[in-house]
């Protein structure tokens, strides 16, 4: 840049760059300032609102709108959590959901992303379009439509189980007749139908991901591998996935993020927060606050938990996404 | 033999991934007897539009259509992409473009803002909300958006605006144009399709968002799409025509929309975090 405008050589010229580079110490933070003020209103204060609210008694709108007075509880709201055997129930769920999803999710977008990169080019570029399509769809809909495919009575798998020999489908399952079966009522079979939609939904990314990866290393070393004799497993873990580990890192953090505030896919499958029994943190604090009776201050209080969880897990996820880069 | 395991497999997952999809739009497309009938068929053997006529002209509440709806979560999805796309535009500029001190915090902050439960936030947002006497209204969503698909489009667009040359704008100043219209005439353009890419993703954050939509809007003309769908899908005999047929109408865009930028989501969140 210098050379440029000692070539041109006029006063004006020479003056423009200089008066900029002194303008250049604020203008990157007057470009940032509306952004920096959304960022610390819409969600860093709310982060810091929730922390507040759950150290008080809300419970009413009335409060909310500052027509009443906030009686202050302290770790009340906590303590009411922690010793209900329910929140040990709710926890446990989430837990558990969180990882087996977070595995299967794994497992089959690594598997997927592996097969899209074995596949000739037009099955690859047809079976990756169809993948699209799972990831595309919206959480709501993509969660209406596994509904109704485990409709009670014109539901596909409830027509598939009523396929089944009736002798094999007693001795398996102790019934033949499935029309009218209650797919969501089990707790057990609830998370496992919430498991195939969630998987369904994020097993994309992961596929498309480890995909990338893959592309992005060179082919030879795996090929060598086989050459000498390696099956497909020892390929895997001997040659691929060393390669590949700062990005199996970040996918898996990150997909343990998001099972662990799912909300939509279980909102629609339990049609609304009646369900206790299968409640998970994130549902169970937004059904404290919000069904009646409100009670907003336990609810923020549940909110605080699980942001606590997540924030360890961003941690981690951080230090890796700093670790590549200085790598 | 190993080439036909290997389609066999890709075949299978198609199926499982697409099949929901497909199942969707078909059964959308169904009349009820085929619907409700006790063998289901694979393809629609008489398909109508019936379900969508009855979505599209039909009341779901007394006095307020589909239609209505669809046109809430546009307007609110509209504004949010406006109003994040100018903030995220300044913001991707000033990183791109500027070394200054507070740079890599403020990168850092990105990403740690990311990674905030948004779900956790439902209850304070709800007291902003009650607070600035936006209950009840469109424009409580369009503020709720705009914050949680800021810090992705700033984080995507950084990437598009540090590949414009800079010695394009730099010959412009030498020219003799001002930073503004510097700006206006050389960046803008050439980030313009970088910023379609980042507006399609703040869209669809807004138009698939439910559980604020459910918190902050009770007038039932005020619903958006996602919220007046759990309505119309809670009911005790589930009309699984219409409820398919509302369901592809919604999805449609989404997906469009999706496949016209996966490939820069991937970057964005994986190998966008990589680069500096």
């Amino acid at each position: 840049m210098t050379t440029l405008t000692e070539t041109t050589g006029t006063g004006a010229a020479r003056e423009t760059p200089a008066r900029r580079r002194r303008r250049v110490d604020h203008l990157p933070y007057l470009l940032l300032l509306p952004c920096l003020a959304v960022i610390a209103v819409l969600l860093l204060w709310p982060l810091g609102q929730v922390l507040m609210m759950s150290f008080y008694k809300l419970d009413s709108v009335r409060q909310l709108r500052g027509d009443r007075e906030w009686p202050w509880v302290g770790l009340a709201n906590y303590a009411q959590i922690l010793g209900d055997p329910f929140f040990r129930t709710v926890l446990r769920n989430t837990v558990l959901f969180a990882v087996v999803t977070v595995v299967l999710t794994m497992i089959i977008g690594t598997l997927v992303g592996l097969l899209l990169n074995r596949l000739g080019k037009k099955m690859a570029t047809f079976v990756a379009s169809c993948v699209m399509l799972a990831w595309a769809t919206p959480a709501l809909t993509g969660t209406i439509v596994w509904k109704w495919i485990f409709d009670d009575t014109s539901g596909l798998v409830t027509w598939l189980f009523n396929k089944l020999p009736d002798g094999l489908s007693t001795t398996l399952f102790g019934r033949s007749d499935w029309t009218g079966y209650g797919w969501f009522n089990d707790p057990l079979l609830f998370f496992a139908i919430l498991t195939l939609v969630v998987v369904w939904h994020s097993f994309p990314f992961i596929a498309v991901s480890v995909l990338a990866g893959l592309k992005s290393v060179p082919s030879e070393l795996q090929e060598a591998a086989r050459v000498d004799g390696a099956g497909p497993w020892r390929v895997f873990w001997s040659v691929t996935f060393p390669m590949l580990r700062p990005v199996f890192g970040i996918l898996v953090v990150l997909s343990t993020i998001w099972d662990f505030k799912v909300f939509t896919q279980q909102f629609v499958l339990a049609g609304g927060t009646q369900d206790r029994s299968t409640f998970m943190l994130s549902i169970y604090s937004y059904a404290e606050a919000f069904s009646p009776p409100p009670k907003y201050g336990l609810g923020s209080a549940i909110a605080v938990i699980l942001t606590l969880i997540l924030l360890a897990v961003t941690a981690l996820y951080v230090r890796m996404v700093l670790r590549q880069e200085d790598e | 033999m190993k080439k036909i395991a290997l389609n066999g497999a890709g075949l299978l997952v198609a199926l499982f991934a697409a099949f929901p999809v497909y199942w969707m739009v078909a059964t959308s497309l169904k009349p009820n007897r085929e619907i409700f009938s006790a063998t289901p068929r694979p393809v629609p053997a008489e398909p109508t539009l019936e379900h969508y006529r009855e979505i599209l002209t039909g009341n779901l509440i007394p006095g307020v259509t589909f239609t209505d709806f669809f046109l809430n979560s546009a307007l609110v999805a509209v504004a949010t992409v406006l109003l994040s796309g100018l903030v995220a535009l300044l913001a991707a500029t000033a990183v791109a473009r500027f070394r200054f001190r507070l740079r890599t915090t403020f990168l850092i902050l990105l990403l740690v803002v990311q990674m905030i439960p948004l779900e956790a936030l439902v209850i304070p947002l709800f007291l902003m909300i009650q607070r600035l006497g936006l209950y009840n209204t469109l424009p409580s969503l369009i503020l709720t958006y705009l914050g949680f698909s800021l810090p992705f489009a700033v984080w995507m667009l950084r990437g598009f605006v540090a590949a414009v040359p800079k010695e394009l704008e730099e010959a412009a100043a030498i020219d003799g144009a001002s930073r503004a219209q510097t700006f206006r005439r050389i960046l803008f353009p050439l980030v313009a399709p970088g910023l379609v890419a980042t507006s399609i993703f703040s869209f669809i954050t807004a138009w698939n968002e439910l559980i604020f939509a459910l918190t902050f809007v009770n007038d039932q003309h005020k619903y958006t799409l996602p919220v007046a769908m759990t309505f119309f899908f809670g009911r005790d005999d589930t009309a699984w025509g219409s409820v398919m047929a509302a369901s592809t109408l919604f999805t449609l865009p989404v997906i469009v929309f999706f496949l016209l930028v996966q490939r820069r989501m991937v970057s964005g969140l994986v190998a966008g975090a990589v680069k500096g």
